[in-house]
Parts: structure tokens; sequence; C-alpha cells
């Protein structure tokens, strides 16, 4: 297993009032993203332990698109990762954004 | 297939299948919409503490939500596994949590629904999972000695093998869906234990005419047979929750007789087309290709089936 | 004297060395060895009737248990390498070079023996290819055929399998050679005649069905969110702006995908009628929804499918039916038809390099092509107009004079940025090409390539390579929809921003597709129980693909 952690600072706050969301599940070519709405102000955080080693490089793109193309400030997100492809992880991080916006589950 | 019952099938395409749902989506979409209050969630990260000494990935609930919420508007206690993360398998912290739910489902007079998803013990946990399926059976009974009702749903990926199947035996009443399966020993097991001509675990048909939820509901192993979708599980899980029957040493004596009839009235049979057939199924053959509606018929005319003992 | 029919003579010759074993033309089985022992000689050109579904696997078996003193040096023209029998011959020394197309199963193996000199290559051809060749210069001294009976002339009835059988024995029996049949069973009276008895000169009663592979049997199931928002992304920005109505479709997921939001997705965006109604393709059940929603008009195929006999039969309207009522396919027409008569193929792939060159070809596995390449290129020798293939011909040459212009087929490559395992799909350098160097071939072996291929769709967009200009546009075209791949990240990323100006990269958000909306609820059918009620219970599936 690997840790990776990633701060950034977004361009606005999110917006929403939920808590806390979960999508996902930790499966071969899974994972599960919990996000919590625990940070001040425009910070985010992206936590992840993954079972596929060595692809810090290619998650630190794909987090970084994330925060860039979401407004995802004072928003913590912590990912088990069972070995899943970029695009996956790009449409979790992304669900989990509109999860937490309530406007989907 | 005519435009209008085309136009019919893209609707239902957009229903909500029990199969494909997550554990989350499960729970969410059965109880009254925003009355569920989860227990121990996954913002507590109280994962299992056997894992990350193989090196595999936890989940964050390890694989069991818990909670209560508000079923056509009664409280009741739910748990539902989640067949994807490591096939749904009991460990520690996985039956902990459960154990926990049936606790307090006997101290608060609450009955508890189940959304079974499971392959049974979980390999890297075994002792603790083997533990917890006992300590999970132990309070199912004591809750159910106290009048509370446990009700069973069975429709997922993983199906409800091993403890799982030993606890879904413990429950009040079972729904099963035709993806559903319920057995304590599963195919491969079978097939490695007894062999190939035993039970040939890649054959599929084979699989879900012996362990699937027609055969179940067909044979008195569940009460509702239902669709494949979370509307109909909800469904099932109110009527259930009405009428599940009591657990007493009259009961018991009941199911142990019933039990020894079935042994009687198919013990001889190999193959669960022999026991349809048996039952007054002439066109045996058709049954696994029959549709929900043509399937919940024909279970409406095996009717010797239905019985409070369990 | 003139000396001009030494060919007939020799077949007669090699007809009578045959009749030792025969009674009329039905040979025993147990006789199998001894009858091609006898019929064919050492050097002959053999095509072991092995297609892309159905295998002469009697006759394989008979085969590779001859004498090698006796039988040796044979030259096996066939279309598939499909059962471990057609390479087991180039083991045992009784065949020495090899023609083929594809080779699914056995790619690894045939990898192998390559690097390993046991096997001669001749040439990795596409189906019409090889075809075309049975009938300039690799045509095959003995025919050995499967089908599903016979009559007791030897007339021959193939099943809705008909594939390659009419190809290669119109090659054979009409240029001196020798035709043996292996079928299932025989009877007084065939359900129709698919090969005349006067081109078959033995049959061998195998006593069972010959063995047929479902291969385009696709579960539901299995499809990905991902899988799902390529198949949006192809319906809304190619399908639609196009109007493809005559196409092909390749066997992967994506184009599942696309077979199975044709009724929801497709529906919603008024597509019904305006597209994917005329069809090369085999069977594919996940066509079923589309079909039964009265998407498809009529459909031609190359072979059938496992399960699919009895849908087929009673949907005669959509596909080519025989008097009997059952299928007929013939994969040499389709193939054609797939070539000249589709605006589109889209298809999947493994490898796709900065030139728009694609390969199923990998190290280690050389799986042929099939048909892929007759689909997937521009036929140069088309001159009937339609507006897809005049709209794509404007957009890569707006320069030239309409009534001048070419059109240009459709060639759409379709998948993930990452397949199975995590491997990249976009890659610097094909596999083949260092396949091509260890072999010291003089072609590589590309799929598709990149002149041929005009559109690229992945999760992250579709690249139009026709409005491309020169080849940096392409390598910043491909890199702009290769994702988080080594190439993908390699991109510049203004350059690639200024061509999603242009309009030749597009993403989601441009087509006003939200990545979100990518939901398994949009499939038509989301098992392969949908697809069994979709077809009103005659769809019968093989009990591998069943959880009922």
């Amino acid at each position: 297993m690997e840790h990776l952690n990633y701060k950034h600072t977004a361009r606005a706050r999110a917006t929403g009032e939920k808590k806390q969301a979960l999508v996902g599940v930790v499966a071969s070519g899974n994972l599960e993203v919990l996000v919590e709405r625990v940070l001040p102000g425009n910070e985010c955080e992206i936590d992840i332990r993954t079972a596929a080693e060595g692809f810090g490089e290619v998650w630190k793109e794909v987090v970084a698109d994330f925060v860039g193309r979401r407004s995802p400030g004072g928003l913590k997100f912590s990912i088990n990762d069972g070995g899943a492809r970029p695009d996956t992880v790009a449409l979790r991080l992304a669900q989990a954004a509109r999860a937490l916006e309530g406007d989907g589950t | 297939m005519s435009a209008a019952s085309a136009a019919t099938r893209i609707d239902d395409a957009l229903a909500q299948s029990w199969y494909e749902a997550s554990a989350r989506q499960r729970v969410d979409a059965l109880l009254d919409r925003g009355s569920f209050v989860e227990f121990i969630g996954p913002e507590r990260r109280e994962t299992s503490p056997h894992l990350p000494l193989f090196d595999l990935p936890e989940q964050f609930d390890d694989g069991m939500i818990v909670g209560r919420g508000r079923l056509d508007g009664a409280s009741i206690l739910i748990a539902a596994q989640e067949g994807r993360f490591m096939g749904g398998a009991f460990g520690e912290v996985h039956g902990a949590k459960l154990t926990g739910l049936l606790r307090a489902a006997r101290e608060l007079r609450t009955p508890v629904v189940i959304a079974f998803d499971t392959g049974g013990v979980r390999l890297q946990e075994a002792n603790a999972g083997e533990m917890a399926i006992a300590e999970i059976m132990r309070a199912l009974l004591e809750a159910r000695l106290a009048a509370v009702n446990v009700i069973g749903l069975v429709g997922g990926r993983a199906g409800c093998y091993g403890g799982g199947g030993l606890i879904a035996a413990c429950c009040s009443a079972l729904a099963v869906s035709e993806q559903g399966r319920i057995s304590v020993s599963g195919p491969e097991v079978i097939e490695t234990n007894r062999g190939v001509e035993e039970f040939d675990s890649k054959d599929r048909a084979l699989v879900w005419r012996t362990m699937g939820g027609k055969h179940r509901r067909l044979i008195g192993g569940a009460e509702i047979f239902v669709d494949d979708t979370v509307a109909s599980f909800r469904a099932a899980a109110i009527a259930l929750l009405a009428r599940a029957p009591a657990l007493t040493r009259a009961m018991l004596v009941a199911e142990q007789a019933r039990l020894e009839t079935r042994l009687d009235a198919f013990g001889d049979c190999a193959d669960a087309l022999d026991i349809w057939r048996r039952l007054g199924i002439a066109d045996a053959a058709s049954v696994p290709a029959m549709s929900y509606g043509e399937f919940d018929a024909l279970g409406a005319r095996i009717t010797e089936v239905i019985h409070d003992a369990r | 004297m003139s000396d001009w029919d030494k060919g007939r003579r020799a077949r007669a010759a090699r007809i009578a060395a045959g009749a030792r074993f025969a009674q009329g033309k039905r040979v025993d089985a147990r006789d199998a060895t001894a009858l091609l022992e006898a019929v064919i000689q050492p050097g002959d050109r053999v095509c072991l009737e092995g297609d892309n579904q159905k295998q002469a696997d009697l006759l394989a078996a008979a085969l590779i248990a001859a004498d090698p003193a006796v039988l040796h040096d044979l030259h096996m023209v066939q279309s598939g390498v499909v059962l471990p029998e057609h390479l087991d011959v180039f083991e045992r020394g009784i065949a020495r070079r090899l023609d083929y197309a594809y080779s699914g199963p056995q790619s690894q193996r045939i990898a192998k023996l390559l690097f390993g000199g046991r096997i001669e290559l001749g040439a990795v051809h596409t189906y019409l290819e090889l075809f075309a060749r049975y009938f300039i210069d690799l045509t095959p001294q003995v025919a050995l055929i499967a089908a599903v009976s016979a009559d007791r002339n030897g007339n021959l009835y193939t099943g809705p399998n008909t594939e390659d059988t009419p190809t290669v024995v119109e090659a054979t029996a009409f240029k001196d050679g020798v035709v043996i049949a292996q079928v299932g069973e025989i009877v007084d009276e065939l359900p129709r005649v698919d090969i005349p008895g006067d081109q078959v000169h033995f049959v061998i009663d195998a006593g069972r069905p010959f063995f047929v592979e479902p291969l385009f049997t696709r579960d539901p199931g299995a499809i990905t969110e991902t899988q799902i928002l390529t198949a949006m992304l192809a319906l809304k920005g190619i399908y639609a702006p196009y109007g493809v109505r005559r196409l092909n479709h390749g066997i992967g997921f994506n184009t599942a995908a696309i077979e199975l939001l044709l009724p929801t997705y497709g529906e919603r965006l008024g597509l019904k009628g305006k597209v994917a109604s005329h069809w090369a393709l085999n069977p594919h059940p996940t066509l079923i929804p589309a079909i039964e929603s009265g998407w498809v008009e009529q459909i031609h195929c190359f072979g059938s499918e496992v399960g699919m006999d009895a849908y087929i039969r009673a949907r005669s309207d959509i596909y080519f039916t025989g008097a009997d009522g059952s299928l007929r396919s013939n994969r040499a027409f389709c193939q054609t038809a797939g070539l000249y008569a589709c605006d589109m193929f889209i298809g999947s792939t493994l490898q796709i390099d900065l030139a728009g060159h694609s390969s199923t070809v990998t190290t280690g596995r050389i799986a042929g092509f099939g048909g892929a390449p007759n689909m997937g290129s521009d036929a140069r020798g088309r001159r009937h107009p339609s507006e897809p293939w005049i709209k794509a011909g404007a957009e890569a040459d707006p320069g030239e004079k309409a009534a001048l212009r070419r059109g240009r087929k459709l060639v759409v490559q379709i998948g993930e940025t990452f397949g199975e395992k995590n491997t990249p799909m976009f890659v610097e350098k094909l596999d083949a090409l260092e396949l091509a160097e260890k072999l010291k071939l003089d072609l590589a072996p590309i799929m598709v390539y990149g002149d041929d291929v005009t559109h690229i769709v992945t999760e992250e967009g579709i690249a139009n390579l026709l409005l491309c200009r020169d080849a940096d546009e392409r390598e910043q075209a491909i890199r702009g929809v290769a994702g988080y791949t080594d190439v993908g990240r390699a991109r510049d990323k203004a350059f690639v921003q200024r061509l999603r100006e242009r309009g030749v990269i597009r993403r989601p958000e441009d087509l006003g597709i939200d990545p979100l909306d990518a939901d398994r609820r949009l499939l038509a059918a989301r098992s392969v129980k949908d697809l069994v009620h979709w077809s009103g219970g005659l769809y019968a599936p093989p009990s591998k693909f069943r959880n009922w």
C-alpha cells in the first residue's frame, strides 16, 4: 500500500450544506472517496491509500485537474483505492464533489 | 415487442436495480426518504485491524453499514453489506457492527432489516470472522426471543453464502430475488471437496437452479420472491415485518417437522428440476427463464411451502 | 500431344486414393486420418477450415494424427488459427508454412512458434485478402470443411454459421481441388443446400456438431460508466452530426454500450430512424433492444452467434435467412459490404501511436486482424456518394472542388485511455513495430493505418483527425484525448486548447454531456437476462453467461 497526500488551495469554497458523502467502493479497479467539509477557507486536501504503487505522478495530475475544474474549497477527500484507472478516479472525485453539493447521490 | 412496451422498457431501465445498487444506495432507497441515520459511519474510520497486515486496502465502513431509519413510517434498524468489498465477507469490525445492531434491537424492541450480500467469512480474518458469525446468530436469536422481527433481504452480487447463509436461516423471514443465492457451501467449495461430478461450479444454470432465488422460494427457503428492484425489496420488507412469526418452542418443533417432511419428499432427487416436477410443475425446465410475473404466479400456486415455521 | 488437364487428372487420382476408405462419398470417422494421408500430398496447400467461429475440429484432430513421414511440408491457408490443433500440425512437422488472418485464442502460442522458427510465415492477411488470394495464388489443393449436415449426395447444410465455407469451396472445387467435409449428421433431406454436392468429394459423419465459440456476446453487466461515457460521446459527437445509417461495429464493450444506448440515450437525442439502421454485423445479442425498439432495418452477418438462432429465425425482416428460416451468413460478402457499403467502422484497439496507427498485436501476442482492416479502411475504389461520406471528405479536403473530391469513410477508434490491467491505449511506439523488427517482417502488423483513422474517442473527448492539417496537429489531437497516459501527459496544453477551439478536439462539456450522467441505468439492458426478456425469450444464451 502506498500513501499519498496532496494539499491545494481551491478557487472558491464548495457550495452546499452537506457535511459528508461517500461514493464508490473498494474493489479491483475501483475506489471509495469519502468527502468531508472540515477544512477552513479554500483549503483542499486529498489523502490517498492505494494498492497500486508507483503512480504518484499520475495521481498528482488527476488531483490537480480536479481541483482546477471544480471548486472544492474546504473539503477533505479521503480515498481507499483498489487500483482504479485514472479515469475512474476522476469520475469518483467528481461524483463525490457533486454528492456533497447535494444535487445527486 | 410493441413500441409502447419498448417505451416501458426504457423507463424500466431507469429504475434502480437492487443487484446493481451499492449497499448505501440500497439503504437509502429502502428506507423512507432521508430517514437514515448511520451508526459508526465511514467518517469514524472504524476499519479492519487485520487487512493492513496483508497489505490490502481497507474500506471506511468495513463493508457493513448499520443504522436506524423509518420504513413506511415505522422505526427500524437496518444493516447492509457491500458485496463488492471483499465479496461482502464477514471480518471482525464488519461482524461486530451487526452484532451490536442486533443487541440494540433487543434492548429497543425495534425490528431489524438485514440486506445480505456476502460470500461468508473473510479469509484474512477467519477466526474473528467465524466468532462474529456465532455472536451474530446468538444476538439475532436473542432479539427474536424478545419478539423482535429480523427480516433478511437477498439479491446482491455476492449472494448469501457461508456464515451469511447460517445467519439468514436464523431470520424471521426472507425475501429473495432471482439473482439472490442462499447456501452455506458455495459452488466452488462443493466442487473442490466433492468433485466436479458432484457439482460443476462453472455450470451457472446449475448453480442458480440449486441455490438461486426461484428454487429457494419453491422449496420454502424464502417467504417472498421479489423482482430485482429496490421498490420490490422495500415492499417485501414492509410485508414481512407485518407478518413474520415469533420464535417459540412450538414454532421450532414445527420447523423440524417441516424439514423432515421436505427431506422425505425430495431426499432422493438428484436435481432441482426433479424437485420442481414433484412439486407439480409440469414444465419444470421452463422455470429458470420465467419472468418475475410468470414465476410469481407460479409461486402463488405452490402454496404448501408458505409456512410460519422456518 | 497437349497436356492441359494435369490438375483434373491429379484430382481424379486423389479421389481414387481416398475412395478406398469411402462408401460413395461417406467415410467413417475412424478412417479420417487414413483418408487425409491418402488424399493430401506433401507440400500441398491445405485449408483446414478454421473460421472466426466455426471449426472443423474432427478433421483438425485427424490431421495431427497423420504420420509426418507421409504428410509433411504442408502449406496451411486458413483464415482462423483458433484450435490448439491448428498449431499442433506445425509442432508435429506436418505443416511448415502458414497464411492466415486471425488467431485470437492462439495468439500467444503462434508468436512463440514464429519466434522459434517452427512456422514459416507467408503473411498475416485480412479476411478479404486471404479470400482473394484463394483465387489467385493460394488456391487450396485440399479443403477440410465443416457443416451441420449432409445428405446422401454430399449436399451440405452449413446452418447459420455459413461463414467462410462457400468461398473456400468455390476456390478449391473449381480449381481441381478436393473438398472433405465433416458434418454433425447425415440426413435424408437437408433444410437447405448451402454447398452443392458436386463440389464435395468426401463426407465424414462426426456424430456431433462442430465446435463453435460465442465470440460476440458481451455481458451488459460488465459495461462500465467510462465505457458508457465514450458511447454517449460517439452517439452525440459522431453518429448524430454525420447521420451514419450504414455501419459496422467492433466487438468490444464500448460499441456494445453504444448498441445498448440506442433505445435510451439515442432516443432522447432524436436519432431513431436517422442513424444505425443498416448493418454489416454479427448477430450481437446487445443489439436486440435496438432491434426490438424499431431502430434497425437490416443486418447482414459474417457468421452467427451461439444462442441467437431462434431469435434470428423470428426476425427474418431484419436478418438474411434461407428458405428454411435459419440465418445465412457469409464472411466474404459481409466483409465486402463492410468495406464498400458502410459509411462507418467503429471499434476498439489495444494500442494507438502518435500518428494514429493502431494494432492489436502486442509483444508476445499475434492475434491477427480478421476483418477489422477491411472495415477500418477507406475504400479507395468507392464511387457512390452518401451524406456522411461526403461530409467527412469535405472536412478532410475543403480546398478541392466538390465534384472531384473523394468522400471518406468514417473510421473511428473508441476506447478508454487505460485498458485492462491499467495498460495505456496510447503509446509512443507500437509493439507491432518491435515485433516486425524481431521477426524481420517487411510490414509491421498494423490493424488500422493512421491515415485511415478519422476519429478517436476516449473518455476525455473526441479527436477529429479529418480536421488536422499536418502531422503536428494530428499528434497533439491524439495526445489531447489520451488522458493521463504518458502520451497524454506529454501534450502541449496551449496547442491542444487551440485545437479544441477549432473543434478538432471536443470535450464532453463541449458536446453538452456531463460525465456524471454516464450511468448504467442508461443501458437498455443491464444483464444478459434483460436481453433474453427483450428478445421475448427467443435468445438462449450459453450457460456461462447466465445468472439465473
